[in-house]
């Protein structure tokens, strides 16, 4: 099953390394990985998707809050929680193709950022599931790049991820 | 006043209380030795090839439960470091490694003798650091010790480029340190505890498996006392020996794939497993499908990552071996409930039909010297009482079945990571610590020759210890497997041009002894062990054929040992002539 796991890290060179060399180490699966400092200077948050049966991902949160780096962990599968992911697409778009990719980009509330003649560039944030079918729409007029940022996710309500 | 960072440096180890650095000077690190020779409160022993620190530092860890401390230049001075990290980082061995790194404008650049030391140890030390100013040094040095040595123990890596050894900053050494992101447990939850002494006095058939958490948590008495409270059967993991006393009834030997027939059968035939501080290693549970088919499992363990990774538990509790214990200990007194002493009669009356199989036997009228009979007689003639280190293979499993360790720390191997060449640095680091104490490695010709140039770090030191060499001509457990599973096909696993180990014992300043018949081991292990102040290589020539039982194959279950000696059949020394 596939798991949304977020953590708190020290903003400390290698510290990434560590969590991806887990990974690696261990078998684990990693689908995505972002990472980005926090209001706090000192710390880091990473958002992490993997797969894998329960007792794999209860080895995964185990080993990863084994880790000296990481301040705190928690596993968003578990409780209610919104992920995003921003998608970057350029796409060609000359002639006709580009009315075609208009509409999409209308239907699930795109945006373009930059056109050529032969080109379009256009960003979507959303669900890892929107940006997929977003992707599936456009792919017809062909693909020049797809960029995804991978997934950020965070708790609803009141819960929270905090030192 | 301001010191330089290599002062700062040797100023952190004494005050951390750091008697013995086990080192190799270079480049990188010039300043730190510069100033290791300005000062006489932490004394430096120059090994001769860095792995030979690392384990000598692991060996004084295990022996005396600090942190072994090792000092080594950057590049191959650190790589050559890595063996022994890894073989503590698998047995949980607190270490605190320094590497000298090349200044930090070079890094990156290719220098001369640079390597990324963090890169590199990353997967195998508990935790690493690279100091970048001189002003993070002590600290950092004391979060090393700290993370070293508490909670599951292991491997601290701390890598200092040289420019930081020669800035300078005020000192002082942090008294104290908290780290918000590290903050070992140690009492476990008095929930799962009482829920664990529960399940204890309910079972008809307990089994106690303990392992190296007994011996790190320094829970040995507390385990003792609570085994003989309960009454009920024990047995140690390869890296729990010693942790309860062999010698006791209630102990029924190692367990695993060269355990007794008794703790194995035990284990599969038990309804409550109390597994404390042992980790359910592929070595001791064979194929997991068949482990422990009727037991619920109570697991202790300091590191939650170790609860139910390889055996799920039924009653899981995090914490440290000797807090867990001592309350269970206090809940079990407490408590109005008794273990079931009929059943308890039962059990034992079985388990000690299953001792009757004697398992350890073996050919004592042989005219060949068998290397049982010579750990037999070692275990005799120092009276159960020397630290013995070993290296990996046969001779280290017949060391386990047959020294029979009644207290802790005093065997000391490479468990987890199986590191041959583990054994005379290890003993060096135990003797260093206890000079007085009868140290012994016992070794096979295969292993000796992989670290053997620290002979020479012993006659440097005055370091006698003893070499227990079972020389069978042959890596003996590769020989093994070949003759059981590769249909007799002996590939590469034959020691071929050996050299003569008395001449070269005596070349390095040492003594040595060849013996090749049964009749002289006794004698040549009393008069080695009578030269208290004298290394001694005792070069026993033994049984070529000889194999490890009982044994359970990989991937069979416990009850599926192979226990009959049968006569082994490779080409001996003329044959092969």
């Amino acid at each position: 099953m596939r798991h949304t796991i977020s953590m708190l890290l020290e903003n400390e060179s290698g510290a990434l390394s560590r969590v991806a060399g887990l990974f690696s180490a261990r078998g684990y699966n990693i689908e995505s990985l972002t990472v980005a400092p926090t209001e706090d200077e000192t710390l880091s948050r990473l958002t992490l998707v993997t797969s894998g049966s329960e007792d794999v991902i209860e080895q995964i949160t185990k080993q990863l809050n084994k880790l000296v780096d990481v301040v705190k962990l928690v596993d968003l599968t578990e409780g209610q929680h919104i992920e995003r992911e921003m998608l970057l697409i350029k796409v060609n778009a000359g002639g006709a193709t580009r009315d075609e990719i208009r509409r999409a980009v209308d239907k699930h509330q795109a945006r373009i950022l930059d056109e050529s003649e032969t080109t379009c560039t256009i960003e979507l944030t959303g669900t890892s599931d929107t940006l997929d079918a977003f992707v599936t729409a456009v792919s017809r007029a062909g693909i020049i790049e797809v960029v995804r940022s991978g997934v950020s996710g965070i708790a609803r309500g009141e819960n929270s991820l905090r030192v | 006043m301001e010191l330089t960072g290599a002062d700062i440096f040797v100023r952190c180890l004494a005050d951390e209380g750091v008697e013995h650095v086990f080192g190799y000077p270079g480049g990188a690190a010039l300043h730190i030795y510069d100033a290791l020779y300005r000062q006489d409160k932490v004394k430096h022993i120059l090994v001769r090839h860095e792995q030979g620190a690392a384990h000598a530092a692991d060996g004084y860890a295990r022996a005396t439960g600090r942190p072994g401390v090792v000092l080594v230049t950057s590049g191959p001075g650190v790589t050559n470091t890595i063996t022994g990290i890894a073989t503590a980082y698998m047995d949980s061995i607190p270490l605190v490694v320094f590497s000298g790194q090349v200044a930090t404008s070079l890094i990156g650049d290719d220098a001369f003798q640079e390597v990324d030391a963090v890169g590199i140890s990353r997967p195998c030390v508990k935790h690493n650091f690279l100091v970048k100013d001189v002003k993070d040094l002590a600290a950092t040095i004391k979060k090393a010790f700290y993370i070293a040595s508490t909670g599951r123990p292991g491997p601290v890596l701390v890598d200092i480029p040289k420019d930081v050894t020669a800035h300078k900053c005020e000192y002082e050494y942090p008294r104290t340190v908290s780290m918000r992101s590290y903050s070992p447990v140690t009492d476990g939850d008095p929930a799962q505890i009482h829920q664990a002494v529960d399940l204890m006095l309910s079972a008809k058939r307990p089994m106690i498996y303990t392992g190296g958490g007994i011996v790190l948590g320094e829970a040995s008495a507390a385990l003792t006392e609570l085994v003989r409270l309960l009454g009920y059967p024990c047995t140690n993991t390869l890296m729990g020996l010693g942790a309860y006393p062999a010698t006791d009834p209630l102990f029924v030997g190692m367990l695993g794939m060269h355990g007794t027939y008794e703790a194995n059968m035990a284990m599969h035939e038990c309804d409550v497993l109390i597994g404390i501080g042992a980790r359910f290693d592929d070595r001791v549970t064979g194929d997991l499908n068949k482990f422990c088919p009727h037991a619920r499992i109570i697991h202790v363990d300091v590191d939650p990552s170790s609860i139910s990774k390889n055996v799920p538990a039924a009653i899981p509790v995090v914490g440290a071996s000797g807090p867990v214990i001592n309350e269970m200990i206090r809940l079990i007194k407490a408590s109005d409930r008794k273990p079931d002493k009929e059943a308890l009669v039962a059990w034992w009356k079985q388990i000690g039909q299953w001792r009757a199989m004697n398992c350890l036997e073996y050919d004592r009228e042989s005219q060949l010297i068998k290397p049982q009979y010579v750990v037999e007689t070692l275990y005799d003639i120092t009276g159960g009482d020397a630290y013995i280190t070993s290296d990996v293979g046969q001779h280290q499993m017949w060391a386990a079945q047959y020294y029979k360790f009644d207290k802790p720390r005093r065997w000391i191997n490479s468990g987890g990571l199986g590191t041959m060449g583990f054994g005379l640095p290890a003993a060096m680091g135990v003797k260093l610590a206890f000079p007085d104490a009868t140290v012994a490695c016992i070794t096979g010709e295969a292993s000796i020759q992989m670290c053997l140039q620290e002979l020479s770090t012993c006659k440097q030191y005055d370091l006698p210890v003893k070499i227990v060499n079972l020389n069978n001509r042959y890596m003996g457990m590769v020989r093994q497997w070949q003759e059981f599973f590769y249909d007799r096909r002996y590939s590469h696993s034959y020691m071929d041009a050996l050299p003569d180990f008395v001449k070269l014992t005596e070349a390095y300043g040492h003594i040595g002894f060849k013996i090749e018949k049964p009749g002289d081991v006794e004698g040549a292990l009393k008069e080695a062990f009578a030269m208290k102040d004298r290394l001694v290589f005792l070069d026993f020539i033994t049984d070529q054929t000889e194999n490890v039982y009982p044994m359970i194959a990989a991937g069979k279950g416990q009850h599926e040992m192979h226990l009959k000696p049968c006569k082994a059949v490779v080409p001996t020394d003329r044959e092969l002539a």
